[in-house]
């Protein structure tokens, strides 16, 4: 069986990204660029599988410039067996995300299919459940734990009342989420070799699938900041400051 | 032409409807189009009554199938799609709920979804966050319909005093490629975090799952609050992963918010900087939770926590 992973390039975690002065869009340029940290945990999983035996080759796939062969590389150092970069200039939308995740699947016939549960640039969440409804797969988000036993994946998801356990006949889409595992850090002499591998790229026209969306980003801006707060010195000065409100009762 | 309206999808435990659903039904006021609210479960005829009192519903569209008692998105995306021509709009409150559903049913339609909405504008307009909360995104739609999840502490909760119409509704044969096995819910007698007035909230320093019960729950007590947690003590195995506030989490907006040993990484306050009244007790006078606490204390929560309940008290 293989498993496909889809792997996005955002903005790294720690940067705290600032909008351009005319509002037009964020301004990325020169800021350092990662692997969004559940597709990491995704790779892990999908490596963590096939080193169990269950599963026998590990495709990476993203979507975006030839800037994303960095990304690639991480997942191929990691340990992924082949990478493919979706070459498009233009930024594509979850659905438009979907659609071409859909037409790799059909092209690479994958029995998994995972995702991270969200990219931390959009905040989405969307891509995953998309590809799984057009495909018509069954899906599972927010995984936290998956076991794979013959043609039936097990996956615990993480909801807001705890966690639920769901069975999905393979082939079936997951998305990752952050506890699902600790990704392995990845080598320097892994790195070296995965410099050698070959990403095999695929123009997104070639895959003739509409990625156009009717949602349009109008302008960004940076939010409203809190008023500032002052320090209090003590409990007692806290507790009066906060007795002072009348809405809490206190 | 048939006048077009607005769905809700409303999430429930099988005994009540959530409390963001009343939520979700002011937001959908906006079209000034009929509002139906679709409740699919299994036993689920209080709940559809429930809804049908809500000012501000047209119709309670309520699906009763056996196989709805633990709803998947594949069977609500399959039960959505017979019903959503009537629609122009297909909205719930944001949560792990419809965040699973609504992409599905979006993808299914062929037209974008917006995630969280904080405002709706004229226009098929709508005000987002983005990277963790540091940006906001104005986007606009134009698909036919529009899909999205509304960010529920930004809109009112609906009024009682409805007497919308039921009417039944016959749910598709199950997906049978996904079966649901079970679920571990983990009871708590403390108010439910997304509605709390007050949550206190604990850090990675509270250095085990005993000492974060054994600090902080007294104050909860006290002050009638939900406990909270960063992912940090998630991860750390101090205190539940469904009470992680923050990016992946979930976001609270409570009259008052107490960060008890939090750093403030941004992917922490993105869950709380609505908060009405924010404290943080910290011991780093640098931390950065204090840029966003209106009352900021430097102290080791050891000692500030006993010390401000035994105030309290
Ligand atoms: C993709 C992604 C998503 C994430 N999503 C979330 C999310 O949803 N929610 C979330 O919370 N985090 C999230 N994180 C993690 C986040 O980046 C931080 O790592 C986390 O919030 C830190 O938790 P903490 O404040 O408990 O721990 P730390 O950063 O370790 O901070 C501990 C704090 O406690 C203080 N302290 C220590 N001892 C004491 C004492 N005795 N008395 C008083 N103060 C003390 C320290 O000064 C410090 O400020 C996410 C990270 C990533 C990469
Ligand atoms: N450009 C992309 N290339 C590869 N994978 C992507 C891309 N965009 C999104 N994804 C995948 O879809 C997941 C969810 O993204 P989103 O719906 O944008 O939040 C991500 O965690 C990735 O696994």
């Amino acid at each position: 069986m293989k498993i496909l992973v889809a792997v996005k390039r955002v903005v790294d975690y720690n940067i705290k990204v600032r909008v351009k002065a005319d509002g037009s869009d964020v301004d990325i340029d020169g800021i350092k660029m990662s692997v969004n940290p559940f597709d990491e945990n995704a790779i892990e999983e999908a490596l963590r599988l096939k080193e169990q035996g269950k599963a026998t080759e590990v495709i990476a796939v993203s979507i975006g410039t030839a800037a994303n062969q960095d990304v690639l590389r991480h997942a191929l150092a990691m340990g992924a067996d082949k990478a493919i970069l979706v070459e498009s200039a233009t930024s594509i939308q979850p659905l438009g995300v979907a659609k071409i995740l859909k037409a790799i699947v059909l092209r690479k016939q994958p029995g998994l299919i995972l995702l991270g549960k969200q990219a931390i640039d959009d905040d989405a969440g969307q891509a995953g459940q998309m590809l799984a409804a057009l495909l018509d797969y069954p899906q599972a988000t927010y995984a936290s734990n998956i076991t794979l036993e013959n043609d039936t994946l097990h996956v615990t998801r993480e909801t807001e009342s705890g966690t639920e356990v769901v069975a999905l006949t393979l082939p079936a889409v997951v998305t990752a989420d952050l506890r699902l595992n600790d990704p392995r850090f990845v080598k320097l002499p892994n790195l070296m070799m995965a410099r050698k591998k070959v990403i095999e790229t695929i123009n997104v026209a070639d895959l003739s699938t509409d990625t156009d969306s009717k949602l349009k980003q109008l302008k960004v801006s940076e939010p409203p900041t809190r008023k500032p707060g002052i320090k209090v010195n003590s409990v007692t000065e806290l507790l009066s400051k906060l007795r002072a409100h009348d809405n809490l009762k206190l | 032409m048939n006048q077009l309206k607005t769905l809700i999808l409303a999430e429930h435990d099988g005994k009540e409807l959530s409390a963001s659903v009343y939520h979700a039904i002011t937001a959908a006021q906006f079209w000034n189009v009929p509002v139906d609210v679709l409740i699919a479960g299994s036993s689920t005829n209080d709940i559809a009554q429930r809804a049908a009192t809500i000012s501000g519903v047209a119709r309670v569209i309520h699906a009763d199938a056996a196989h709805l008692v633990h709803p998947i998105a594949e069977d609500i995306t399959n039960l959505i799609l017979t019903i959503s021509s009537e629609y122009q709009v297909i909205l719930a409150a944001h949560s792990s709920f419809s965040k699973n559903i609504l992409p599905r049913v979006a993808a299914k339609l062929d037209v974008a979804m917006i995630s969280d909405a904080l405002e709706i504008q004229e226009n098929q307009t709508y005000v987002r966050s983005i990277y963790a909360g540091n940006v906001l995104s104005t986007v606009q739609s134009t698909d036919a319909i529009q899909v999205l999840t509304v960010h529920g502490s930004n809109f009112a909760t609906a009024a009682m005093g409805g007497s919308a119409e039921i009417i039944n509704i016959k749910a598709p044969e199950a997906f049978t490629k996904t079966r649901w096995i079970s679920e571990s819910i983990i009871k708590s007698d403390r108010p439910a975090l997304t509605s709390a007035k007050v949550v206190i909230s604990g850090g990675r320093s509270l250095g085990s799952s005993e000492k974060f019960e054994q600090v902080l729950s007294p104050l909860a007590l006290r002050l009638e609050a939900a406990l909270g947690a960063t992912r940090a003590a998630v991860d750390a195995g101090y205190a539940p992963n469904e009470i992680q506030v923050g990016q992946t989490g979930i976001s609270v907006a409570p009259e008052l918010y107490i960060a008890v040993g939090v750093s403030g990484a941004i992917q922490h306050t993105y869950g709380m900087k609505d908060s009405k009244i924010v404290v943080a007790i910290n011991q780093d006078p640098d931390a950065p939770i204090f840029q966003v606490a209106d009352y900021g204390l430097v102290a080791d929560l050891f000692e500030a926590i006993p010390e401000l309940t035994a105030a309290l008290n």
